[in-house]
């Protein structure tokens, strides 16, 4: 099998070739390679925000500006979403693209993290929203241009859950 | 001299206005197809009010987002010029937005605050600006220079001519009284998406 590309790698080359220009953001660790890469690349408009709730409006109004957009965050700001995802991405129809670095799980040290973590999937299945987990470098890049071009096509969100079993996740410092 | 010193130091020493009146002044000056984000509510009831251009989009939910939904259209179209038209209860759940609008120097953003100090829509449950929070301070203290107080109507109008063609972020609060809106926007979100990209040609 060949050395696969680290997965941030094939994300950037992904979200450039679907002129995916907007990267908003609250900053995470496992994150940071993706998050370092869009800043050095001119190609994009990268920043932090205060919120995800803020992040995911920006991406919203960018999209409907004309300018595609995509928000990073980790399980815990997921969490803070359901409310403009129903009632703004959603029925709006605005593909919100959504990548979150997956904490709670495969290792957690931190108990809220990893109860909050369960709430991610129930509330993507209960808005019917496509979703899928990377585990694999390998699978990243069909995932990506697939479920891209299909939140375009469909204009309805879509989130990526990056695993630690592809990301190594976080661990404890002890 | 500061743009601020130049209009009422407190939120106590502006007048009280009208909101759909100050909505109908506003949208009468736009003149260059500029995009207006109306904030959940009555801010939005009162835009829908002053007439259904198809560069005003209307939300219906996710309160708190109209500066950050506005933030982005600035991003996508920096040519144009992009209002938001928020409540005060709205933008004290959102405030960390003006940090990110003054970070950006979101040179072609402007943001107006309908201040009545109270849920207007709810009941009218005072909010934190009936009594302490003076918004157009919290917005300077967040890097937004250009926020200040309208002091009546003619300053208003004043201070919206003047966004429209120097560079911003913009913050221009009003006072206004609890008077309800004559209209209510009709609901169809895909429909207000659709006729606002093409109003303001992301779509064709």
């Amino acid at each position: 099998m060949p050395e696969s590309v680290p997965w941030h790698q094939t994300a950037v080359a992904v979200l450039k070739r679907h002129d995916v220009r907007l990267v908003t953001y609250v900053p995470d660790n496992v994150l940071r390679p993706l998050i370092e890469a869009v800043h050095a690349d001119p190609f994009f408009t990268a920043f932090a925000t205060t919120r995800e709730e803020e992040a995911l409006g920006i991406v919203a109004g960018a999209w409907m500006g004309g300018t595609r957009g995509i928000l990073l965050m980790q399980t815990s700001g997921f969490a803070t979403l359901p409310n403009v995802i129903a009632s703004l991405a959603v029925p709006f129809q605005i593909p919100v693209l959504m990548m979150v670095s997956e904490r709670g799980t495969l290792g957690e040290f931190n108990l809220g993290q990893a109860l909050v973590a369960k709430t991610m999937r129930p509330v993507l299945d209960s808005l019917a929203l496509e979703h899928h987990t990377l585990t694999r470098a390998d699978e990243v890049e069909f995932v990506l241009d697939r479920s891209i071009r299909q939140a375009v096509a469909t204009q309805a969100p879509v989130c990526f859950i990056l695993s630690p079993l592809l990301t190594g996740g976080k661990v404890f410092a002890a | 001299m500061s743009f601020a010193s130049n209009h009422p130091a407190r939120r106590e020493d502006a007048k009280v206005m009208n909101r759909a009146e100050l909505t109908r002044r506003l949208v009468a000056r736009l003149h260059h197809d500029e995009a207006v984000i109306g904030g959940i509510g009555f801010a939005n009831f009162d835009l829908w009010g002053a007439g259904q251009r198809p560069q005003n989009f209307y939300m219906l939910g996710s309160m708190g987002l109209a500066v950050p939904i506005a933030l982005g259209v600035a991003i996508a179209q920096p040519a144009r010029r992009v209002v938001a038209l928020e409540g005060d209860g709205s933008i004290l759940m959102q405030l960390g937005a003006l940090a990110t609008v003054a970070g950006r120097r979101a040179a072609n953003l402007i943001v107006v605050i309908w201040d009545n100090g109270a849920y207007q829509i709810t009941g009218g449950q005072p909010t934190a600006a009936a009594e302490v929070a003076d918004i157009a301070a919290i917005a300077r203290g967040a890097g937004i220079a250009k926020s200040a107080w309208a002091a009546d109507e003619g300053d208003f109008e004043e201070m919206i001519a003047r966004a429209l063609t120097e560079d911003g972020p913009w913050l221009i609060a009003c006072r206004i009284d609890q008077a309800r809106p004559d209209s209510t926007t009709e609901r169809d979100p895909a429909r207000i998406r659709d006729r606002f990209m093409r109003g303001i040609g992301a779509r064709h």
